[in-house]
């Protein structure tokens, strides 16, 4: 029973990590139709700066996050403007090819300046080990990974649902030539979502050193699990990519603890099974976009 | 003159051979015999040309995107290494017939899930058909080898007459066979009613339906004829290097494929063979300058193809070519890339 819980409370961490992680993809591939392969770039970005900062430059690791959430943006908008901006109208294998090239560059471009091995993050002390609650061991790192994502995916929820930005996001998704005609920025709304979420990558990317890893590779390795969250969670509101990562979460955690040989092999199943049976996710609108 | 016979006038003239192709195969050739001490990067090419090609089929003849391509090939791979490990089928020819028949079954199998829904789904199935091939690959090692590879693979003489020599000549020639023989197949086929029909559904899947081709039969079709090539491209690579690990199903390797199709361009067959050479030799000089760090390098030309735009990129390229067939053949150019993609 207690191991019942530990992995759901594992599980509820992890899919919050990825909710945080993945729900910049959301707005990119989900409501601006972009395939951006490289999202995980982004994530990783956020990681080694909190990675240099906290091992290097002797930052707490509480001011560090932040900066990974400011630096990963600050690359994502100047991405956004140079790169990105010209690409929306294209075909979705150029968008492939290009956010694959970018994925490329930046694999190489890690593993040159911080070396191929796999990078830890120094935690502070308050963060380590285990809190005993009514018999369940609750690992404080995780405790405040859901408490974190849990009041930023709060704070998105009601940023999306009550703030005028919000309103003017999901109109400029909804149909941009009518948003602009209203006189809302459409590029600039799209420039500043793309930012944020970008932010948000990082900041993830950050947080999941400990749980997921953090080495060069990291974008291609968990490419998959971004696209899984948001294809499978669907695009219409942030709840669906929301439970998909709860899920994935939570069956990635279980899957590896009461099948441990089938590795991965549970999750692809199951997306591909979902995919064929919803093509536009679990939570999705039914008409495609 | 019915307009049928004129479709069909149209469509030989179209099918011709030009002399432009015939130059082409008499240059590969000619490689051939030039650069004896380069078998083995030769041999390189022709299989990811011909790996290209099977891509090609899906993606510039029917506008299928796919992300994971390199799953048939993997197929193929591994069927060519055991069928040769355990002795089953002893002799290549007929192993590689028999490996490109397995990743066909499975092509025909996996079709079904591809041809429904849109781009994105299709990019998500296929990725996640070949990742799962590779944790399957990875979870059933007692028989794969796990991420040591099959190792030990003894290659019998191709038809009992041919043993593969150390040079890898032999295996050049053998892999030159198969790409020109299949090479011929898809080019009949292209030409086709059924290839013209496959260009309708690229150019636009509705209308096409509505002049009463079944689309979804088509693609299933196509689907799976190009998991047969692609599986008798990985066939090869078991064949001449025998060697089969995980990393023939890796994400890498399917982008990596995606990019030679574009450097050549889509839709016209030669484009995978072309943008093979094109390829290895910028990875032979990427890898020269910076071993460790070259895939910054393909990354950046990826981004840089992309920006520039495709279409673009391949009308530069033309233009040299066209150029000096208006000067010498006193004609317009007649050289030019179909580049249109899908929806």
């Amino acid at each position: 029973m207690t191991t019942l819980f530990t992995i759901l409370f594992d599980g509820v961490a992890y899919g919050m990590l990825l909710f945080v992680l993945a729900c910049g993809l959301a707005v990119t591939l989900g409501l601006m139709n972009f395939v951006n392969l490289a999202h995980g770039a982004f994530a990783m970005t956020g990681g080694y700066v909190c990675a240099v900062l906290v091992n290097q430059s002797g930052w707490p690791f509480f001011a560090a996050l932040p900066l990974a959430f400011v630096v990963s943006a600050a690359i994502g908008v100047a991405l956004e403007r140079s790169l990105y901006r010209h690409l929306y109208t294209r075909s979705h294998l150029d968008q492939v090819l290009f956010s694959v090239g970018l994925v490329f560059m930046s694999v190489a471009a890690v593993d040159y300046i911080m070396g191929s091995s796999r990078i830890f993050i120094r935690l502070p002390a308050a963060l380590e080990g285990q809190i005993d609650f009514f018999g369940v061991g609750i690992g404080r790192y995780r405790l405040m990974i859901i408490v974190i994502c849990g009041l930023l995916t709060l704070a998105l929820q009601l940023v999306l649902a009550r703030t005028r930005f919000g309103s003017r996001l999901r109109a400029a998704v909804d149909d941009p030539r009518a948003a602009s005609g209203l006189g809302i920025n459409v590029p600039q709304v799209f420039a500043f979502t793309f930012a944020f979420g970008c932010g948000l990558a990082g900041l993830g990317g950050a947080l999941s050193a400990e749980i997921l890893g953090l080495d060069p590779y990291f974008p291609l390795k968990f490419m998959i699990y971004f696209l899984i969250v948001v294809t499978v969670g669907g695009s219409s509101s942030i709840t669906g990519p929301f439970m998909a990562s709860l899920l994935l979460g939570i069956g990635d955690v279980a899957g590896k603890y009461y099948v441990p040989k089938m590795g991965p092999f549970v999750i692809y199943t199951i997306m591909i099974v979902i995919l064929i049976w919803r093509p536009n996710g679990l939570f999705g609108r039914t008409a495609a976009r | 003159m019915t307009a049928q016979d004129d479709v069909g006038y149209h469509a030989r003239q179209q099918a011709r051979w030009r002399l432009s192709e015939v130059a082409f195969w008499v240059l590969v050739l000619a490689c051939a015999l030039l650069f004896p001490s380069r078998y083995l990067i030769m041999t390189d090419i022709l299989r990811l040309a011909l790996f290209a090609l099977s891509l090609d089929l899906i993606l510039g003849y029917a506008g299928v995107v796919s992300l994971g391509h390199a799953a048939f090939f993997g197929i193929g791979a591994y069927s060519a290494g055991l069928l040769a490990l355990h002795g089953i089928v002893p002799e290549p020819v007929l192993a590689l017939f028999v490996a490109g028949l397995i990743a066909t079954v499975v092509g025909f199998l996996t079709s079904f899930l591809v041809i429904r829904g849109v781009d994105l789904t299709r990019l998500m199935v296929t990725l996640g058909i070949a990742l799962l091939l590779e944790a399957l690959a990875e979870r059933f090692s007692n028989i794969t080898g796990g991420s040591d590879g099959l190792q030990g693979i003894e290659m019998q003489p191709i038809l009992g007459l041919f043993a593969f020599d150390m040079f890898g000549k032999v295996g050049f020639f053998y892999c030159l066979t198969v790409l020109f023989i299949l090479f011929l197949l898809a080019r009949r086929i292209v030409h086709s009613p059924f290839g013209l029909s496959l260009r309708a559904i690229r150019n636009n899947p509705l209308r096409a339906a509505a002049i009463g081709i079944p689309v979804n039969r088509r693609l299933i079709a196509i689907y799976t004829l190009s998991a047969f090539y692609a599986g008798i491209a990985g066939a090869l690579f078991t064949q001449t290097t025998a060697l089969a690990s995980l990393d023939v199903f890796s994400f890498e390797k399917s982008a990596d494929l995606m990019l030679v199709l574009v450097i050549g361009g889509t839709g016209y067959l030669y484009g995978g063979l072309i943008g093979a050479v094109v390829f290895k030799m910028l990875q032979e000089i990427f890898q020269t300058i910076t071993p460790q760090y070259w895939l910054f390098w393909i990354g950046l030309v990826l981004v840089v193809i992309v920006l520039v735009g495709r279409p673009r990129m391949h009308r530069w390229a033309l233009w040299l070519p066209n150029l000096v067939i208006r000067r010498f053949a006193g004609r317009k150019a007649v050289v030019a890339v179909p580049e249109r993609d899908g929806p």
